[in-house]
């Protein structure tokens, strides 16, 4: 490039110049497009989550993020964490907690299915449940998240020993009916909540044993406040090794 | 975590394969898969330039966007298309047997819209270093494995009697659909067994 | 000038029939079959691209005497990356529910051939009211055959057009349609049904000329 004939000094200046002016119009649209849309943006998303959240946790008016440090559960993550290390509290207008809201993912039949789950203070039953992103196929897999009749099988579902996916009729309260001919999603979303619970339910149980019960001591009006005993941690509670995802 | 990297790979090369499934990468597949000899060196060629992507978009999500994200899809194409460019100089220097075989595609392939779907994918799936690697090679091969099959069905399809309207575009449009048909029976290769 | 206007029109009106990105130039085939399993998607990918190429079109057209043509390529990919960008956040912020199903393809516009090949082919060369013109023109047909797809496919796979229920509740959708396959069968058929009238209208127009070769009227 810079063996140009004529002047190649003036002729690469060129270049660079006009790449360089470019990058700046560009750099400064930006910019100026990322800051105008941001408020609105981020408005939406927190929108989407919270709409999410209330509809499988019942009766909840208020949020608190909890996140997961490595060995117990913070409120108020600092800045836009993972969403996968997070879990919401949720707190009626009395402020008593409703439960926690769980997101959780796996491998469906097409993709993976992304899920966000209620389950109430004591991690024993899932309240609801609510299908976030699946490429399951329409008409079949896709009554996941369509079918009313399968999705209200996740309110009051007992965890316990683990949730089991039943073809025909399940009668027990940890039995969910298989939507017929979409046997494969169905089992998958019940694997997702199966293998998240082993996850989050022992480190629920770690908050709930702490001194001070979740929500009693935030200041409603500022629910990102972190309690300095929250800090404090401790080790999760084992007895779950035989739940292997 | 070993089964996590399979799943990726699996899912990229047969059940979410980028041509048949998300339609990318159409431009060669319909104008260059005419010979199957063809499409075999394009179809490494890509999967070479997939995995450099795979590892640029790494370093530039680890190391660069954090700091300004608005910036993704620019940095992306930007430094996609000039590294590809640059290892293509390194290899015709070093080797220029293997860039012999690559020959013409490597330039154009840095338009192809499965070179910047690579990068967003891994973007918004989360992936690190190993399952973006994974996620390349095998979104690569599958890539190929659709360009050869498409090749090979219209080399055969030269020799016999297709009604005229149907020659051209739209029998290659009818073949991709049933090639997409047939590799939509790959699903639930993993569901919640 | 008067050229320049004499020329608005045709340069406007060809991208919608004579020169139609999707059914003529077959480009952009990656947008055209991924979002159209809907009407809605086909319409919000088309006008975000219409914006897309419009704007950049201005952009080359207004410097094409100033950029260096040893860079102009980079140049236009950074221009067109930039209203991409633009768009993406404008969507993202209007019409988020349509932006979460689309995500990595509005994204995907920047590496859209009718883009790069417009300004390309017309802009880089042309004045600026013609390269609005043609961009604008590009931008219709390319929103119109979305559109096109899309509703062959939601009324066929889905039963609905635009959302709303078109059959009657006994209906039972053509799934595939609005699955993969489906993109690639509707636009081989619709491109075979233009092949068929192009075909018909060019014996016509032989026909007429045949016929009516002797008499000048």
């Amino acid at each position: 490039m810079s063996a140009a004939p004529g002047s190649p000094r003036s002729e690469v200046l060129r270049l660079v110049a006009t790449l360089t002016i470019a990058g700046l119009f560009s750099g400064l649209s930006i910019v100026i497009a990322y800051r105008a849309t941001l408020p609105r943006i981020q408005a939406n998303q927190r929108a989407a989550l919270e709409r999410a959240v209330f509809e499988v946790l019942p009766d909840t008016v208020r949020l608190e993020r909890l996140t997961w440090n490595g060995t117990a559960l913070a409120a108020g993550a600092a800045g836009q964490g993972k969403l996968d290390e997070s879990i919401f509290a949720g707190y009626t207008a009395e402020n008593s907690l409703v439960g926690y809201a769980v997101p959780g993912s796996g491998a469906g039949f097409q993709d993976t299915i992304k899920l966000i789950y209620g389950l109430d203070p004591s991690g024993a039953r899932v309240l609801g449940m609510k299908v976030l992103e699946s490429r399951e196929t329409p008409g079949l897999g896709d009554k996941i998240y369509r079918d009313t009749k399968f999705i209200g099988e996740f309110r009051e579902l007992v965890v316990e020993p683990l949730i089991e996916l039943i073809k025909g009729h399940g009668e027990a309260a940890n039995q969910v009916d298989a939507i017929t001919g979409a046997t494969i999603s169905s089992r998958a979303v019940v694997k997702i909540l199966n293998q998240t619970n082993a996850i989050w339910r022992p480190r629920i149980a770690a908050l709930a044993a702490q001194p001070r019960l979740p929500g009693s001591g935030t200041d409603p009006a500022n629910p990102a406040a972190v309690p300095p005993d929250l800090e404090r941690g401790g080790p999760i509670p084992g007895g779950l090794a035989g739940e292997k995802p | 975590m070993s089964a996590k990297l399979l799943t990726i790979f699996f899912s990229a090369l047969l059940i979410n394969n980028f041509t048949l499934s998300y339609f990318l990468g159409l431009c060669p597949f319909f104008g260059v898969s005419g010979r199957l000899q063809t499409a075999f060196r394009l179809g490494i060629a890509n999967t070479f330039v997939l995995i450099i992507t795979s590892l640029a978009t790494w370093v530039l999500n680890t190391y660069v966007l954090v700091h300004a994200p608005y910036l993704a899809l620019i940095a992306y194409i930007l430094v996609i298309a000039s590294t590809v460019q640059f290892v293509e100089m390194v290899i015709k220097k070093t080797l220029p047997t293997l860039f012999r075989a690559l020959g013409i595609y490597l330039p154009l392939i840095t338009t192809n819209c499965a070179i910047l779907a690579l990068a967003l994918f891994q973007t918004t799936r989360g992936y690190g270093l190993v399952e973006g690697l994974v996620f390349a090679v095998a979104s690569g091969l599958g890539l190929m494995l659709a360009l050869v099959l498409m090749a090979g069905i219209r080399e055969e399809a030269e020799l016999s009697n297709v009604p005229r309207l149907l020659r051209g575009t739209a029998m290659s449009f009818l073949i991709a659909g049933i090639l997409s048909l047939a590799f939509m029976g790959f699903a639930g290769l993993f569901g919640g067994s | 000038m008067s050229a320049e206007k004499s020329r608005f029109v045709p340069e406007l009106t060809k991208g919608i029939f004579r020169e139609n990105p999707t059914f003529v130039q077959v480009l952009g085939m990656c947008p055209a079959l991924a979002v159209t399993n809907s009407v809605m998607n086909g319409i919000v990918m088309g006008i975000a691209t219409t914006f897309v190429l419009v704007m950049s079109s201005l952009m080359i057209s207004t410097l094409r005497k100033v950029i260096p043509s040893q860079v102009r390529i980079s140049t236009y990919v950074v221009v067109i990356a930039t209203f991409v960008t633009v768009a993406d956040f404008t969507l993202q912020a209007l019409l988020p529910a349509a932006h979460h199903e689309m995500a990595a393809f509005i994204a995907l516009i920047v590496v859209n051939c009718v883009i790069l090949g417009r300004a390309e082919a017309f802009a880089s060369k042309n004045p600026i009211l013609l390269s609005i013109a043609d961009a604008f023109g590009m931008g219709v047909g390319f929103t119109l055959a979305l559109v096109l797809i899309g509703s062959v496919r939601e009324v066929l796979g889905n039963g609905t057009f635009l959302g709303h229920q078109v059959f009657g509740p006994h209906f039972e959708p053509w799934v595939v349609m609005i699955l993969p396959p489906g993109g690639f069968f509707v636009l081989g058929v619709l491109l075979l049904g233009l092949a068929k009238l192009a075909e018909v209208r060019s014996r016509a127009s032989q026909r007429r000329s045949q016929t009516t070769g002797g008499e000048p009227r």
